[in-house]
């Protein structure tokens, strides 16, 4: 059974990134621009706005669309109602992940991020190659400030999640 | 001498040390003076924003509070590092609301967004502060052999209203500074197109392809090189190389340099100083055309 709701755009309208997106007014300049939609047709901007214009909550939040975005941010650029496509995507992917939909990738980042206070780890074969070349040690990221800034937004929601998930 | 503090994030210190050494190495010949604060983390980019808007704007305001309370200008070399920063900086700048909520969030460390620096990409203080004349007459060695194809990416120009690098569909900064060392900008169809370095980690198939496009398109240019300003489009367009060749079985063999590596070069700088193993193609048809 399709489930849709009315509310979804709405509710997507709230939320930081996608207040633009009923501005909508579908003339696909955002998919001729994408980069993605002109190597497959299992990307398509303009399309991925519709059904959400449209309610088609599920549809949008467990399909695979709303992860095929490589962010170029031409679409944005070039879209004649300053529609904020990049950032409406966001705040889709916000809404998927917060309700469990989280690709593996983003899995990693979330704890990376949390644990690191970066995306990635510098090796100890890196440290030795960077002395060797002169560079200056690495300094350090303040991890306990991160994860308190952290605690105080949706990031904390979404690592209950994925705990949860474990 | 103008003082930055650099923002470095994650990626280019503990991958592209070609691209850490060279920016250093040329930024400070070019009389920019770099400082590394404490505490500086990730940037939060997109892989954060798709996660939690909210959290990436926080994590980036912090980072911008750190250059603040050492009076500093913000310099990134990364193009990820750039838009994050720059974008928060402007919005929390402009957005009275938005900037009221991301300090009540950073009040919990003692921390607060002022708004009372800029955030620049290298590339930006290279042609604005330092000139594209001083670049010139630093150049002591003779690239006019190069044709080199200029990749500018996506996180430098867009979007253009938050970002103000350049003319989003016409830039000319990264073809100046190229023309600057005496090489040969070239035009190549679809310049100006993602590389999809971003899609790796969730489909590394279609990262590839959009790879592979630029790769083939800058090579029907006749380039020798095709000059990057991002970790990311480094990542993709190089050891991406490595894997179109066995996917497509297609080998293009083009070299990928980021323009501070250019520019080292250019002003007489080794190669074997410059972590040329950071490269996965090959930079010696390049080198051999330097004179």
């Amino acid at each position: 059974m399709i489930r849709v709701s009315a509310d979804f755009a709405k509710e997507v309208k709230k939320r930081l990134g996608g207040e633009t997106i009923t501005n909508c007014y579908q003339c696909g300049t955002c998919t001729s621009s994408c980069p993605v939609a002109r190597v497959t047709n299992r990307f398509n901007p303009r399309k991925l706005i519709v059904q959400s214009l449209r309610g088609k909550r599920d549809d949008v939040l467990t399909g695979e669309m709303i992860w095929l975005c490589c962010s170029c941010f031409n679409c944005q650029e070039r879209c004649p109602q300053r529609v904020e496509i990049a950032d409406l995507i966001y705040a889709l992917r916000n809404i998927a992940i917060s309700e469990g939909n989280v690709p593996n990738i983003y899995s990693e980042f979330v704890s990376a991020l949390y644990s690191e206070g970066k995306l990635v780890k510098v090796a100890g074969f890196t440290e030795k190659q960077r002395e060797n070349f002169g560079l200056p040690p690495l300094k350090k990221p303040d991890v306990e400030a991160i994860r308190a800034i952290l605690a105080e937004t949706s990031f904390g929601e979404v690592l209950k999640v994925l705990e949860g998930k474990e | 001498m103008k003082s930055y503090a650099l923002f470095l994030g994650c990626t280019i210190p503990a991958r592209q040390l070609n691209y850490e050494i060279s920016a250093r190495k040329a930024l400070k010949a070019l009389g920019i003076d770099l400082v590394d604060l404490d505490g500086m983390s990730c940037c939060a980019p997109p892989p954060i924003e798709s996660v939690a808007v909210d959290a990436s704007l926080a994590v980036s305001a912090y980072n911008i509070c750190l250059a603040e309370e050492a009076g500093l200008d913000l310099l990134t070399i990364c193009s990820g590092c750039f838009q994050s920063l720059a974008r928060t900086n402007e919005l929390l700048k402009r957005n009275s609301q938005l900037r009221k909520r991301v300090n009540q969030i950073l009040s919990k460390i003692g921390k607060e967004f002022k708004g009372s620096i800029e955030v620049k990409h290298y590339l930006k203080v290279l042609h604005d502060e330092v000139g594209v004349e001083e670049v010139r007459r630093n150049v002591t060695k003779q690239l006019k052999n190069i044709k080199a194809a200029p990749f500018y990416g996506c996180h430098l120009l867009r979007p253009s209203e938050l970002l103000k690098f350049d003319d989003p569909e016409k830039p000319r900064i990264l073809d100046d500074l190229i023309e600057a060392l005496g090489a040969k900008s070239i035009d190549y169809l679809d310049k100006l197109k993602c590389c999809g370095g971003l899609l790796r980690g969730y489909d590394d198939d279609l990262a590839l392809e959009l790879a592979r496009d630029k790769v083939m398109k800058a090579s029907k240019a006749g380039a020798d090189c095709i000059v990057t300003v991002c970790p990311f489009c480094f990542i993709n367009l190089d050891l991406g190389q490595i894997q179109i060749a066995r996917k497509y079985n297609e080998n293009y063999s083009l070299p990928i340099v980021h323009y501070s590596e250019l520019l080292c070069l250019a002003m007489g700088v080794e190669a074997k100083e410059l972590s040329p193993r950071s490269h996965r193609v090959k930079i010696d048809k390049l080198l051999e055309k330097i004179v």
